[in-house]
């Protein structure tokens, strides 16, 4: 079991719970352990770097110190939510790089008797942890119900991949890390290029024609792509496009209902979980049919969990149909 | 092109001072003085189409001393947060970081185009500072009350949707410690003022 140090965030209490109730169902299969930090604070979102900056920045610093304070060993502090993860790598980062701004954070913090050292403490996103330390042979091998033909377009978002302030992407705007999380698991992953655009973050509350007009693009991408639902790794992309989707479409005049599911769900479910305990269904468009669908639809579950059958392929198109030379099948099968 | 047409001393002074203050109020290295105009950030920006100024525009602005013009401009406030420029900028300015410096020193002087977003950010934070956690029922409440009358009919069924789905609580989480956060802020709303 290793162990991490785990900062939740304010929406994995709320409207996001379904993330949290399914994180807790992937860890043991997986063999990693969560030590939530003591008494921690909102991270503050996009709100307090907007209104002010030395408070701001003082507020993401005490859950730094918080957490230098727990570390036992070099176990890195992992958050879920992409808000949550970009503000306390950036405080971490700038306060590094900015000694005048370190200052003002630890003259503030000292207020509070606290105290926190840049560099301290590694912060790390929960995706990148589960490929990076777990490994997808794990995911793999902790698969019991594939998820074959579960149609799904991979949402990531922008503040995971951007602006990346530790350099652990090397493609910030088409990277495949959730594509190849997802595959692991079983999932028919469609190609969907919008992955990494914005959702409008807060914009559905401040200016809602730019916000509900950038719901309608990813929404509409996963539609045209046909996937039967979209994947994500943040809190507020999964609430922008779950719950917007209904004004979305009055003003649109469409009628897209496309489900919106966390990662963690579908892993949760891919391991054996009962949906309902993963959180599927607390979405506005529900998840759980198409989920239960997909389940029953898939013949070789029992095989394929066994290692007996191999994983389903795409139907090779017609040879008449492409115009384009290919290899005879017999050597592709070789 | 702009730079060519910053001809008076007086113009380049306003442009270097208003530079500077922008690159000091930014939290990382702004860099913004490296800008070669080139367009790759309102060429990325999916939001570009409802600001008044692209971000490329806005930084000529900058450098021309248009501090007036800036501060009232509402592409900070149109700015998503989703680091597409940041990444594609040749010059690695941190632009996302600079709207942010953009936007305090708007609300410091009252000069944003309108009052939606700050007003937001404002209940977001105050919630935030008073019980350690945010609060998506009290803000949600508060801010459609207060400028979005008219979509409520909407958004209550959402949110009744929301409750029975377990996914909003009525009262605020709250942090043990609150007393120790707001000394932490106090104190750091005193460094910022006497920046």
């Amino acid at each position: 079991m290793t162990n991490y140090l785990y900062y939740p965030g304010c929406s994995m209490e709320g409207s996001g719970r379904s993330y949290r109730e399914s994180l807790e169902g992937i860890c043991e299969p997986l063999g990693i352990t969560f030590e939530e930090i003591n008494d921690w604070n909102c991270c503050g979102a996009t709100e307090y770097v907007s209104l002010s900056t030395t408070p701001a920045y003082a507020m993401i610093a005490r859950n730094l110190a918080i957490a230098a304070g727990e570390k036992k060993g070099t176990e890195p502090l992992v958050a879920a939510c992409s808000a949550c993860y970009l503000n306390l790598a950036k405080t971490d980062h700038y306060m590094g790089q900015q000694p005048a701004l370190n200052a003002r954070i630890n003259d503030a913090l000292g207020a509070g008797g606290l105290h926190y050292d840049p560099g301290t403490i590694k912060v790390r996103h929960l995706l990148e942890v589960i490929l990076n330390d777990v490994g997808l042979d794990k995911v793999k091998a902790a698969v019991k119900k594939p998820l074959t033909g579960l149609k799904v377009a991979p949402y990531l978002g922008c503040m995971v991949p951007r602006p990346d302030v530790d350099g652990a992407y090397t493609n910030h705007e088409q990277p495949n890390d959730l594509d190849r999380l997802l595959r692991a698991l079983g999932a028919d992953v469609v190609d969907y290029p919008l992955k990494t655009e914005c959702c409008g973050g807060h914009m559905t509350q401040v200016a809602p024609k730019v916000g509900l007009e950038l719901i309608r693009r990813l929404v509409a991408e996963a539609e045209k792509r046909e996937a039967v639902m979209m994947v994500t790794v943040c809190p507020m992309c999964q609430i922008n496009i779950d719950a917007y989707q209904g004004e979305m479409n009055a003003m649109f005049h469409t009628h897209y209902k496309m489900p919106i599911v966390f990662f963690t769900q579908l892993m949760a479910v891919a391991f054996g979980v009962e949906p309902g305990k993963a959180g599927v269904g607390r979405e506005y468009t529900n998840a759980k049919k198409t989920l239960v669908q997909a389940l029953k639809a898939a013949p070789e579950l029992t095989l394929a969990a066994a290692g007996v059958a191999p994983a389903a392929r795409k139907p090779r198109p017609d040879k008449r149909a492409l115009p384009m030379p290919r290899m005879a099948d017999s050597e592709v099968e070789e | 092109m702009v730079v060519a047409q910053v001809s008076s001393p007086e113009v380049a002074d306003a442009g270097a001072r208003f530079l500077a203050e922008v690159g000091a109020k930014t939290a990382g290295v702004s860099r913004l003085e490296m800008c070669i105009q080139c367009g790759s950030c309102g060429g990325s920006c999916p939001s570009a189409d409802a600001m008044d100024h692209t971000p490329r525009g806005l930084f000529a602005l900058i450098r021309a001393g248009e501090r007036d013009e800036v501060l009232h401009s509402n592409t900070p406030w149109m700015c998503l947060s989703c680091y597409h420029c940041v990444v594609r900028c040749p010059q690695d300015i941190l632009i996302t970081d600079v709207m942010y410096a953009l936007k305090v020193i708007a609300e410091e002087e009252h000069t944003y185009p309108n009052n939606v977003a700050p007003d937001f950010a404002g209940v977001f934070v105050g919630q935030a500072r008073r019980f350690g956690r945010s609060w998506e029922m009290g803000l949600t409440a508060r801010h459609y009350l207060r400028h979005y009358i008219l979509r409520l009919p909407r958004m209550t069924p959402m949110a009744l949707g929301l409750f029975r789905h377990g996914r909003i609580g009525l009262l605020p989480h709250q942090i043990h410690q609150k007393k120790q956060l707001q000394a932490i802020l106090r104190r750091a709303d005193e460094l910022e003022r006497a920046r």
